[in-house]
């Protein structure tokens, strides 16, 4: 069992709590000048994204969590799992839907993602912050209208809906920010 | 002409127009500056502070403070006197905190606890006047009232099963907490981000087993008379009504030396010099230690302890 003592804390260690993985967001060394020190963390729970607080005695030992983030080529889902494979080792992971969430709608294959490993398995599955996707569905835009105000939804090849100017048309490749979920620009074939 | 040196960085400008200020404090005063080794033959057996040692033949310990030496001038020679100088606890590193630090000592005869805490609220006063910067008028607790009202517990009487979940309550993960670990654990989490800001806030009547080197109030020895001040949630100083009694001290590094032992710690031989001079005679007096680095933290607004250093521990 892999610990790391409170003097090794430091933002992004992963901690194993109460059987779930957390990673460090802010560690802060408190010490009365005749009294005992503690170290005050911030902590993520990387399984639910929940944000909690919790004080150590400085110099106890808490057990890691095996958290490993890797780049992996996203291949395909079976509808219940999305497949992906580290494209340097070829090794296949299958990632439950709960890990993927609503990122799924950014998916597209071949598409390079960030896995989050928990006991080597997917905990989080991270798209890309930029991904280019083709529109299959939108309304006929105004000719000669390139304001861009206002805009109109498109719905994308992998299921994303984005509000996309006026004037880009069906069957057009656009870019998008995942975090923001915004459209930024057409992709020139 | 005093400038204003408040707003200017690099920070060291500010720090010797500080050391300029409290030396003028003093000198009006008749309080004599003196300089006391940094490295001594003996180190601090306070179980909570982690000496440096150093390898050499015979080994010897970096200064945690200088009130060792202090008191052992006090007990020879009797007069006033006061020392700006380094002072080194390892492990101690944080926004608030770096392993090698600047402490203001000084220590009064004849001075009760009361005397004291007034004379270091004159010094702030004094100081944040000089940085051009408004210090409201203190206010003062007693160390039981203050943990009560944030906590809804007594230090003295609360059970520790209590305490333990309290601490549970304010987030604490690990091993159940001993009783003086509770305490440190509510007061830093619960009161002291709650006490009031814009003035000095000085805490006493410290309960008897967080005495340190304070003498037992003789109208209640379930307290210390021992005081902390704290300025914007900071830490800034912690004083005594020393103890003068070598008995009574003998026990209290016993005390230490089987904490020390018990959780594992480097055992820390007592200074035997010092007790010597306890024994010669320690005269009434009260002492108090100031963190300096976090006094120029305050009056020039630095957020964190580097910014008033001009090496940072990490750069050091």
């Amino acid at each position: 069992m892999a610990t790391y003592s409170t003097n090794e804390f430091r933002s992004g260690l992963k901690l194993l709590l109460d059987g779930d993985p957390y990673t460090i967001i802010e560690n802060e060394f408190v010490k009365p000048g005749k009294g005992q020190a503690f170290n005050r963390v911030k902590l993520r729970n990387l399984k639910t994204g929940r944000v909690l607080e919790k004080t150590f005695k400085s110099g106890e030992s808490v057990e890691a969590a095996d958290v490993m983030e890797r780049d992996m080529e996203y291949l395909y889902t079976d509808g219940e799992f999305y497949h992906f494979m580290d494209p340097n080792s070829y090794e296949q992971f299958e990632a439950p839907a709960s890990a993927v969430g609503d990122n799924a709608k950014w998916l597209k294959e071949q598409d390079t993602c960030t896995v989050v490993l928990w006991n080597n398995v997917p905990l989080i599955v991270e798209p890309p912050n930029f991904v280019e996707l083709k529109i299959v569905e939108t309304d006929p835009g105004v000719r000669g209208d390139t304001s861009g105000g206002g805009g109109k939804p498109a719905t994308l090849e992998t299921g994303a809906v984005v509000r996309v100017p006026l004037f880009v048309p069906e069957g057009e490749v656009i870019k998008v920010d995942t975090r923001s979920g915004e459209y930024v620009g057409r992709v020139k074939s | 002409m005093r400038q204003d040196f408040g707003s200017v960085r690099p920070a060291a400008f500010s720090r010797a127009f500080l050391y300029r200020t409290i030396r003028d404090f003093f000198a009006a005063r008749d309080v004599v500056e003196v300089e006391t080794p940094v490295l001594s033959s003996a180190g601090n057996t306070d179980p909570q502070l982690e000496s440096f040692r150093t390898d050499g033949q015979p080994p010897a310990w970096l200064r945690t403070s200088p009130e060792f030496f202090h008191k052992r001038l006090l007990a020879q020679h009797g007069f006033d006197l006061f020392e700006i100088g380094k002072a080194f606890r390892q492990g101690e590193s944080s926004t608030r905190h770096n392993p090698e630090f600047s402490l203001l000592e000084w220590y009064r005869l004849g001075f009760t606890m009361t005397a004291l805490m007034q004379e270091v609220e004159q010094l702030l006063q004094t100081v944040y006047a000089a940085f051009r910067k408004n210090l409201q008028p203190p206010q003062f607790f007693r160390y039981g009232e203050v943990f009560a009202e944030h906590t809804g517990l007594s230090p003295f009487t609360a059970s520790l099963a209590h305490l333990q979940a309290a601490c549970r309550s304010a987030g604490y993960s690990g091993q159940a907490l001993e009783r003086d670990h509770c305490l440190d654990l509510l007061f830093s989490l619960q009161v002291q981000p709650q006490l009031p800001q814009d003035c000095a806030v000085f805490v006493s009547h410290y309960p008897a087993s967080q005495a340190a080197l304070a003498q037992l109030d003789p109208e209640n020895n379930q307290q210390a008379l021992r005081f902390e001040c704290f300025v914007d949630g900071l830490e800034l100083a912690n004083g005594y009504q020393e103890l003068t009694d070598p008995a009574e001290q003998l026990r209290r590094f016993e005390a230490d030396a089987s904490t020390r032992q018990r959780n594992g710690l480097v055992s820390v031989p007592p200074d035997e010099k010092f007790l010597a001079a306890l024994h010669h005679g320690l005269p009434a007096c009260s002492g108090v230690a100031l963190g300096l680095d976090r006094l120029l933290m305050l009056v020039t607004g630095a957020a964190s302890i580097d910014e008033v250093l001009w090496f940072s521990w990490a750069d050091s």
